[in-house]
């Protein structure tokens, strides 16, 4: 049989159906097919979409908060302000606050406005464009180096938040109008300074350094702080959760028995790796707190609060690493003589290590980003001093990355929306290395039988 | 003396043990680890866990009931006129603990002598003055009883420490020297020390069940604080919500339950039906290719703090939300709403539903779907009436355990949802209106528990009875979906 003996019998004597011509009801249910497939791929477009939409609103948000505008100004330090006495002494020039500071500032500013032959209509208050930071700024420069006091130095001031957000599209002259902080007079004025290169935006790293700042300081304000004291809460989630849940699971997966006791607490486990993590805040808040004692705010309490919320996703994670370890190496030490504990000590956890390795780090990735329980045991307090050295850090009050995230959208200014994002891209960047270590190890190291 | 020391002079302890049971150990064979019963390192670390183990965990123990034993004592101590109106006992108690604190410090600094504070009166010292030398800033001056208060807290602190010194040393050493006494070559080291490694084992898989009973009791025991000084009734059937700090308030959890089902079916309205349909086409028809790569991208969403949805839900779709479809709309002008919320959080469950639906979904046997095939069936409807009616238990399961997950989340509402509590007698147009700003139970429980507050009064407590109502309707659904998906697994084994 050829094709054209069919292609000429087709015309001559049309028949009922053909293989080569769908019917209407196949033609239907193809259609119904191809529908039915692009559903899904529409399905998974909107969640990679949705994804991709996530990310780049908080970057489109945040990458500015690592950008600053600087104004570099020369002070003249003048003795009759800074040092009456002149004997140098900095427990005497103490005395003299951020006040005093703050003339010296407007001076150099003015001079700089003259200096650059700027002059606009109707200005007030010049000084203004810098962070009103500054003169704390300069003050702790003036203690630390007595011996600058009537030199003129260089000094390089954060500007004021409007002013930086002028430049950052958040602030515009018709909204400088509305503004009380900020006249459009001072933004041509900043514009001016810019052409004069007095005044400059530029990459700045510092926002990861800072400490947070007041309410009306969003300029300086910085995730320092933060990122210590979740550094804080890690190490003892760490110290904890590990061989905790390490030891949970060894007794789980190698010795228990199947009895009540054992039955009660896989069910305690699962359950718990879904009890929404507020509650645990109130566990932590009830018991570590008010039962306890420990001290609000404190990484030892956020630390054991996390603990506990990890340790079921560790105990999940290093139970299905020892499973995977065949029963023959199990059986060959045994054979050997080794005790049943040797045998899990010696052989079994060792070769379970990357897999253990590797769930604890996605639970530590977990912890890191948890928020709601922290609110709870009272870590939003405003905390401005770096923690102290190892063992009294933890009881310090302390902020956690992304409790100082949520502290930032309750604050009035807009300033700080950009700083949560800014927040946000350090908190995913740590997420991201925490990941792609998890992953690395578990390529490198882990063996398939 | 600070506590690291003794945790030090325990631990040169167990070293100095370790070193000391395995030399005896070999000296009893006569230097031959051959006539031994287990290694001579057993023996070593015999001697060390009876040392350590003990020691420690009378340490633990001590350290957690001597502030409540002393705090106890020193309470009973105080007359009730020094309680002032407008404050409670446990105020003056916080008071009488920082006033010892700074006792502490003035000793530790070196500008007060313990003899020195013991003699000190409230008539005689301006101890306010004396304090703020340390940096504690008291509100008031210190009144005559809570001074004496405070030293007699120091006293019984200071001897109670000491008395901890002398009995964990004492147990250390008693431990040291009967472990020692025991190691001969005929001892069964081995055993005896693998007997209490399982020990420790045990108490560390115990956790889970402490911690869940210590979720229930301290859920419990504020709860019924809460209900002894406000009706149940009131709580479970009111209608109103205004908490407000000088008392009189209305507390009902139905206008904070309203929300948060609210916002879960319309965050699960969204995400089942793109997570199912991902599931489908990811298990279905995406080529190995396709689905290598899709597959971990949808499941990045997973991974994603809830905070980062928070600020999305803040500052991007509920702005986007309130100008694009709100305010045209003439349907409300708050960027914070029932639909941002929902919107966002269905977002972070899509892979819930996907990866859960997806096992569920590979786990068909492919047995099912050549028969149907064989049948002249195409793929969506084998899909659709083979595998989906097969599968449908454990989909149901993935689906109630993303419920779950949607009841107790708590950043995106905190951030997304708003705070004003659904007002009931405004009628019903008010409370389904999807983009009139909403709150839910869990925004309630950071709102009213955040800042300072005092715990003995209802408006703080309530937090704990909505705690415990959360976590009761989550475990149900949690238990419930296990349980569906364990009767479904059984079904194909």
């Amino acid at each position: 049989m050829t094709d054209a003996s069919i292609g000429e019998a087709t015309p001559a004597c049309p028949r009922k159906s053909s293989l080569f011509e769908l019917d209407a009801r196949t033609r239907k249910r193809n259609a119904a097919e191809a529908r039915f497939k692009i559903y899904g791929m529409i399905a998974v477009g909107i969640a990679v979409l949705m994804l991709v939409f996530l990310l780049t609103s908080i970057v489109r948000n945040g990458a500015s908060a690592f950008m600053q505008t600087f104004i570099t100004l020369d002070v003249t330090l003048e003795e009759s302000k800074l040092d009456k006495t002149g004997n140098r002494d900095p427990e005497e020039m103490a005395k003299v606050s951020t006040f005093g500071y703050a003339p010296l500032i407007k001076a150099a500013m003015e001079q700089a406005i003259a200096k650059n032959g700027i002059e606009i209509e109707g200005l007030s208050k010049p000084d203004s464009l810098i962070s009103k930071e500054a003169a704390a700024q300069m003050r702790n420069f003036v203690l630390a180096n007595p011996d600058v006091v009537g030199e003129t130095r260089t000094f390089e001031f954060v500007a004021a938040s409007r002013i930086d957000g002028y430049y950052k599209d958040r602030v515009t002259m018709e909204s400088a109008e509305r503004d009380s902080n900020v006249s459009p007079e001072q933004l041509l004025l900043a514009d001016a300074l810019k052409e004069a290169g007095v005044l400059e935006t530029r990459f700045n790293l510092k926002f990861i350094t800072w400490p947070d700042a007041s309410e009306n300081r969003p300029e300086v304000s910085g995730l320092g702080v933060a990122i210590l004291g979740s550094l804080y809460m890690m190490i003892v989630v760490l110290v904890l959760a590990l061989p905790i849940g390490v030891a949970a699971s060894i007794y789980l997966e190698e010795f228990a028995p199947k009895n009540r006791f054992t039955d009660l607490i896989e069910v305690n486990i699962s359950n718990l790796a879904a009890v929404p993590s507020i509650v645990f805040g109130i566990l932590g808040l009830a018991i570590f707190i008010n039962f306890a004692g420990l001290p609000q705010s404190a990484p030892i309490v956020g630390g054991l609060v996390l603990t506990l919320m990890t340790l079921p996703t560790i105990i999940i994670a290093t139970r299905a690493s020892l499973k995977a370890v065949p029963p023959s190496i199990r059986e060959a030490a045994l054979g050997v003589g080794a005790s049943k504990m040797q045998t899990v000590f010696h052989h079994v956890l060792p070769l379970a290590m990357p897999g253990i390795l590797t769930g604890t780090i996605i639970g530590l990735a977990q912890a890191l980003g948890e928020t709601a329980p922290l609110l709870l045991i009272g870590m939003v307090a405003f905390v401005r001093e770096y923690p102290a050295g190892i063992p009294d850090g933890f009881f310090d009050p302390a902020s956690a990355l992304p409790v100082q995230v949520y502290n930032w959208t309750q604050r009035a200014d807009p300033a700080f929306v950009e700083r949560a994002s800014g927040a946000i891209i350090v908190l995913l960047l740590f997420l991201f290395a925490m990941n792609a270590i998890a992953i690395i190890l578990r390529r490198r190291f882990e063996r398939r039988w | 003396m600070p506590l690291s020391w003794l945790l030090l002079i325990l631990f040169a302890l167990a070293v100095l043990g370790y070193v000391m049971g395995r030399s005896r150990a070999l000296a009893s064979a006569g230097g031959d680890s051959r006539g031994l019963h287990s290694l001579p390192s057993y023996y070593g670390y015999n001697v060390a866990l009876t040392v350590l183990t003990p020691a420690l965990g009378l340490l633990a123990l001590w350290l957690i009931a001597q502030p409540v034993f002393v705090d106890g004592r020193v309470s009973t101590l105080l007359p009730d006129t020094a309680i002032t109106e407008g404050s409670s006992r446990s105020l003056v108690m916080s008071d009488v603990r920082r006033v010892a604190e700074g006792f502490d410090l003035l000793v530790q600094e070196g500008r007060a002598t313990g003899a020195e504070i013991r003699d000190m009166r409230a008539e005689t010292t301006n101890v306010r003055d004396r304090l703020a030398e340390v940096g504690i800033a008291l509100g008031s001056n210190v009144n005559p009883s809570v001074l004496s208060a405070a030293q007699r807290y120091r006293d019984l602190s200071t001897t109670a420490s000491r008395a901890m010194w002398v009995v964990v040393l004492l147990v250390a050493i008693g431990g040291f020297a009967v472990s020692y006494m025991l190691t001969d070559k005929d001892f069964r080291a081995r055993n005896t020390v693998e007997r209490g490694i399982l020990l420790v084992l045990i108490c560390a898989a115990s956790i889970a069940i402490l911690t869940t009973l210590g979720i229930v009791l301290s859920m419990l025991f504020e709860t019924r604080n809460f209900f002894a000084a406000y009706p149940w009734q009131e709580f479970f059937f009111g209608t109103n919500w205004a908490p407000d700090f000088r008392g009189n308030s209305d507390l009902a959890i139905l206008p904070l339950l309203w929300g948060t089902l609210y916002i879960s079916f319309i965050a699960l309205l969204f995400a089942v039906p793109i997570g199912l349909f991902a599931a489908i086409y990811l298990s279905e028809y995406a080529s190995q290719r396709v689905r290598s790569v899709a597959k971990p991208t949808i499941e990045v969403l997973a991974g994603i703090p809830t905070i980062v949805y928070g600020l999305f839900a803040l500052i991007t779709i509920g702005p986007m939300l309130r100008d694009y479809f709100a305010q045209p709309l003439g349907l409300g002008d708050s960027s914070s709403s029932v639909m941002t919320a929902g919107l966002v959080m269905g977002i972070m469950l899509i892979p819930f539903v996907s990866s859960l639906s997806d096992d569920i979904i590979n786990a068909v046997p492919q047995a099912m779907r050549d028969g149907s095939y064989g049948l002249g069936a195409t793929k969506s409807e084998t899909i659709r009436q083979v595998i989906i009616p097969a599968a449908l238990p454990g989909i149901v399961g993935a689906v109630l355990l993303a419920a779950s997950r949607a009841i107790g989340e708590t950043m995106i509402v905190v951030l997304g949802a708003g705070a004003a509590a659904a007002q009931f007698q405004r009628g019903l147009g008010e409370i389904v209106n999807p983009f009139e700003a909403m709150t839910t139970v869990t925004v309630k429980i950071v709102s009213q528990l955040t800042g300072d507050t005092d715990f003995a009064s209802p408006e703080t407590q309530v937090a704990f009875a909505l705690g415990l109502t959360l976590f009761v309707i989550t475990l149900g659904l949690n238990v419930l979906a296990l349980w569906i998906v364990r009767r479904y697994r059984e079904q194909y084994e």
